[in-house]
């Protein structure tokens, strides 16, 4: 058992998957000479050298369709796109190249690649810099989504994803990086269930990534007054584990989604169609979501935290599944 | 001979128009040649033939649209006379071919969605939530019913054909169902005076300030949405249980239970005589125009026969008003299990001292009997004190 | 505008390797006629890009690399398809939308794969290989693979950002890419000169810091020529190179196109300076190549289409329950 942070157990993986396999590298802005922009690359560059760290130039388009070549080619690139709002200037190498080669050429080629992206708002960076995309990333078939919520996960999840033949997108809220918790020293080589990481028997709280946190301190502030809530960890949002949402909201029979992404279109909608359409019959209230509002995200602070999910919003949407 | 069709020319290209030929019957082509100019929804396109021969006939006129794959000429092939030909076509008429594509992938055969196996859709037997509001609505029991919906699950329809059998089975001849009523208004009438001590109160409530703001108010109101006194009164009733819980609640078990809500049953009577009491609920939440809307909508139904059995159960007390027929006061007979009648009596002007004047005012009595095992006299007159007073507060209502 | 005269003088080579490149020639000349009607039959569907008038640029330029390197191409593909070894048996199959095709049917004219081969499609999107390309020719020089990566693109992917982006990173980190631009004059519609401020396209990607080379395209001895020097300096480890191979396509951008942009006239005159006829010409007046010879060949390639027609006839329907096969790796099938 150890304390670390999420940033410190991200760099972790990412050394570890370097020493372990001379085909792993990463490519990315800054990742290299300026330690990283959320300096979870630090270190990186003296320990393994320019080649195995490569700084690149701002073209997200070239440099992530450089990875999916070089996946294509044998390696098993690691890609850093700074944050996700930078993706959209790569998506056409993602979606149109990562996520279809396998498909197109009729199961001829693969692209182990992994992207790694910083996501989600909260830090008054206004609004091209706060996006969350999980849920446009989430629907494409022919690539894996992760969302890894607790500092375990940011350690243990890439190990799994470099290992899958085809490209895996791990999103990594930027709220997350200064957590700290202790993790134990054993790893989860898991990238396809979700977790109950609170057991409780009165309403199911769905969440992911930086939402996590939120959410398991509202279950507290619902615990203090009498509602028992469990807390469901999603992990994977693509393919989603719904075996285990389902448990838990045939368990407890109310449920709340909880979901940084804007509220029309977002992860949460997808999750309730689901539990609507396979568990329609164990619900005893209309299933609630909680997303950002339907804004882009604002500058001054207390609109920044109006427009996105909170603890307080949280508890009230599992209080009014009870009628409460 | 050789067919010449109108080939496809492009993704979208479902059918082209004849703008030219550019060859006529004895020519001969050139596999290459183009041939023909066709208008397609783009533009003019040339057409070419892929095979060596002698122009033969032109099927299709300038300006007409055909489906692609319409033969729109025929070509002799080399060495062909067109005698030949002739003969061929005699034997094997040229058809059209149906506007859909010439090419046939497979049927695809329906994809079967992955659909939930019923086995572990759900421990419940599975009923919409649509069905489980009709069937309190109707009195069904839906754990006894078959479901005919998805993954049987129980539907409004079902509920709906179940509560029919039922009636079916039980409804009698209108006059047989009046006999009924009769019968169990004797029990219950019997039940209550052998079985609650009545004690019985009575108060004179001036109504002035009531009559007065209940005229003002309905001068804003369009005819249809009149609020009547009577409205009025079961809300100060409602208001007034909260200084008297006792009143408001079931004896049962040996003892009082004090129920939840405030469910005022109201006394309605019935065109073949008899008086049923149905629930309106929660009168103490409801605003006078809603609870106005409730009363109307409630005396219809009770009077055409269609409640709902929730609210022939429910009441937590009654209220039965006789002011139309002209008695001055009420004393009722409680309907067990509930603990408590109020009953009104007629409005009337009468004589009426208020600071030492003599004067003529808008009185009604109303009077309260009750359950003297769950009240003793005291809760009593507090009630009909508060009564008295939220009656002179008509705003506050 | 006024073109070269057409390619003229001795060829260079020898006979059996000359022959070779004729040959090669009318097998996509043929094969990309039978896809045309093919496709007015119904036969072939969706959008359609054919080579017909560009032979001389796959022809050449492939013929000047090796069968280790990695070819990155467009959708209009068939040429390189067919030169690199692709059988034109699962082309056709492909065409035809046939389990038995290249890509199994799922990909159809615009998307031709070949792991054997190394042809990495096969892309839709222009621009959408460059990168590709650079990612390829990385993961060579981390390996320590001696081969390069070839990247065909048209002169229209030269307007997209992705293309900047592609060069710079290749130049910068000195990455055995060469990058081939098909310039035919056209981005489907819109003629260079109304696309391009500099339409001196070895100027544009002298910009990046690379070496760069003009080849007539339609002449398979240019193209050759300048490709074999080309592809001699990214094989020693000198960087990036960029080569022009000015060229024309006879046809539609692809299938639906009425040719609304050019002139009849222009066609014409590029028809007169063909890389087929004038080739032919050239070994027959050297007395390397007789008219009957040439009918021979001719014959096979035609004999080479049908057979791949009749493959494809009789091909097979990948099952509908199939559906969602391939979309990731088999054995994660579960989820979603």
């Amino acid at each position: 058992m150890g304390r670390l942070s999420y940033r410190e157990g991200m760099r972790q993986a990412l050394r570890e998957a370097l020493a372990a396999d001379p085909r792993v590298f990463l490519m990315g802005e800054d990742i290299g000479r300026y330690g990283g922009t959320y300096a979870v690359t630090k270190g990186l560059l003296e320990e393994f050298g320019p080649e195995r760290v490569r700084d690149t130039p701002l073209s997200e388009l070239a440099f992530v369709g450089a990875g999916v070549g070089a996946a294509l080619g044998g390696m098993r690139p690691i890609v850093e796109v700074m944050t996700v709002n930078f993706s959209l200037l790569a998506l056409d190498q993602i979606v149109n190249n990562a996520a279809l080669y396998r498909h197109m050429s009729g199961g001829q080629f693969s692209v182990p690649l992994v992207i790694r992206m910083t996501t989600g708002a909260g830090r008054q960076v206004a609004a091209q810099h706060s996006h969350s995309f999980e849920n446009w990333y989430a629907s494409i078939p022919g690539i894996k989504v992760l969302a890894p919520g607790t500092v375990q996960d940011a350690r243990d999840m890439l190990a799994p994803a470099l290992a899958d033949p085809d490209p895996v997108v791990i999103f990594e809220h930027a709220q997350l990086y200064n957590m700290e918790s202790d993790v134990p020293d054993a790893r989860n080589a898991d990238i396809g269930s979700a977790a109950v990481r609170r057991e409780g028997k009165m309403v199911s709280l769905i969440t992911y990534g930086g939402s996590l946190p939120k959410t398991l301190e509202a279950a507290t502030q619902l615990a203090g007054e009498g509602i028992d809530a469990e807390v469901v960890d999603l992990r994977v949002l693509r393919p989603l584990d719904m075996a285990t949402v389902l448990a838990s909201v045939r368990k407890c029979r109310r449920a709340v989604v909880v979901d940084e992404t804007w509220r029309t279109g977002s992860l949460a909608a997808e999750i309730i169609a689901r539990i609507a359409e396979e568990a329609f019959y164990d619900l005893d209230a209309p299933p609630g979501r909680v997303c950002s509002e339907e804004v882009p995200i604002p500058y001054a602070r207390h609109l920044e935290e109006a427009a996105l999910p909170q603890p307080a919003k949280i508890a009230a949407a599992a209080k009014a599944a009870l009628g409460r | 001979m050789i067919e010449f069709k109108l080939p496809s020319l492009g993704a979208d290209m479902d059918q082209g128009k004849l703008v030219q030929w550019k060859v006529k019957p004895g020519d001969a082509v050139k596999r290459g040649q183009v041939v023909a100019v066709v208008d397609t929804s783009k533009a003019a396109v040339e057409v070419e033939i892929w095979q060596d021969g002698t122009m033969f006939e032109q099927l299709v006129p300038i300006g007409e649209a055909v489906p692609v794959g319409t033969v729109i000429a025929t070509l002799l092939a080399p060495g062909e006379t067109p005698e030949q030909a002739a003969r061929q076509k005699r034997a094997a008429p040229l058809a059209r071919p149906a506007p859909a594509a010439p090419v046939s992938a497979p049927v695809a055969p329906p994809i079967s969605v992955a659909a939930p196996a019923a086995a572990t859709l759900t421990q419940r037997k599975p009923v919409s939530p649509a069905a489980r509001q009709r069937a309190r609505e109707l009195n069904v029991d839906v754990e006894k019913l078959v479901g005919s919906g998805p993954h049987g699950a129980v539907t409004v329809e079902d509920v709906q054909k179940a509560a029919a059998a039922v009636h079916v089975a039980a409804a009698p001849a209108p006059t047989d169902r009046y006999a009924e009523m009769r019968k169990a208004i004797a029990a219950a009438m019997s039940r209550s005076k052998r079985e609650i001590p009545h004690y019985y109160l009575s108060e004179t409530i001036p109504m002035q300030r009531a009559a007065e703001w209940l005229a003002r108010e309905n001068e804003k109101r369009p005819v249809t949405g009149r609020i009547l006194m009577g409205a009025l009164q079961l809300k100060a009733v409602a208001l007034s249980l909260a200084k008297a819980p006792e009143l408001n609640g079931f004896w049962l078990g040996g003892k009082f239970q004090a129920a939840t809500g405030v469910h005022i049953g109201v006394a309605i009577s019935i065109r073949q005589g008899g008086l049923i009491p149905p629930a309106i609920h929660d009168v103490d939440k409801l605003s006078l125009p809603e609870l106005m809307r409730r009363l109307s909508d409630l005396v219809s139904r009770a009077r055409a026969g269609s409640l709902r059995s929730s609210e022939m159960s429910d009441p937590t007390i009654t209220v039965t008003n006789l002011g139309e027929t002209g008695v001055e006061a009420v004393f009722g007979v409680i309907y067990p299990p509930q603990v408590a009648l109020v009953g009104f009596g007629r409005l009337q002007t009468r004589p009426w001292s208020e600071n030492g004047r003599l004067l003529g005012l808008p009185l009604v009595t109303a009077s309260l009997s009750a359950d003297h095992r769950a009240s003793d006299g005291i809760r009593g007159a507090r009630f009909l004190a508060e009564l008295r007073e939220r009656l002179q507060h008509p705003e506050e209502l | 505008m006024t073109l070269a005269p057409p390619p003229s003088g001795p060829v260079p080579y020898a006979t059996e390797f000359a022959l070779a490149l004729l040959r090669d020639m009318l097998r996509i000349r043929r094969f990309e006629e039978k896809c045309a009607e093919l496709y007015g039959e119904g036969k072939i569907r969706g959008f359609l890009h054919l080579y017909i008038g560009e032979e001389a640029v796959a022809v050449g330029a492939l013929h000047a690399l090796q069968p280790v390197d990695s070819i990155v191409a467009t959708y209009r593909e068939h040429g390189h398809a067919i030169v690199r070894g692709v059988p034109m048996e699962a082309m056709m199959a492909e065409m035809y939308g046939k389990r038995e095709g290249c890509s199994r049917g799922r990909g159809g004219s615009m998307h031709l794969f070949d792991a054997r081969t190394r042809l990495f499609g096969g892309n839709a999107i222009v621009g959408g290989g460059l990168p590709l390309a650079v990612g390829l020719a990385l993961a060579d020089r981390m390996q320590g693979a001696q081969r390069i990566t070839a990247c065909f693109f048209g002169e229209g992917a030269m307007a997209e950002g992705v293309f900047h982006e592609s060069m710079n990173l290749a130049a910068l980190w000195r990455l055995p890419v060469l990058f081939c631009c098909e310039n035919n004059l056209y981005a489907m519609g819109t003629a260079l000169e109304r696309s391009e401020s500099q339409v001196d396209l070895c100027a544009k990607a002298a910009a990046y810091g690379m070496p760069t080379a003009a080849a007539d395209g339609q002449d398979v001895v240019s193209v050759h020529g300048i490709t074999q020097q080309a592809q001699q300096h990214v094989r020693s480890g000198k960087g990036p190179f960029f080569v022009e191979y000015k060229t024309y396509r006879y046809r539609a951008h692809s299938m639906f196109d009425a040719e609304l942009y050019r002139d009849k006239r222009e066609v014409e005159e590029w028809k007169a300076r063909g890389p087929l006829h004038t080739f032919s010409a050239r070994l027959k007046a050297e007395g390397r190549l007789t008219e009957e010879a040439f009918l021979a060949l001719d014959r096979e390639a035609l004999a080479e289409v049908d057979r791949a027609v009749a493959f494809a006839e009789s091909g097979t329907w990948e099952p509908v329950e199939d559906l969602t096969r391939d979309v990731v790796a088999e054995k994660e099938m579960e989820g979603t």
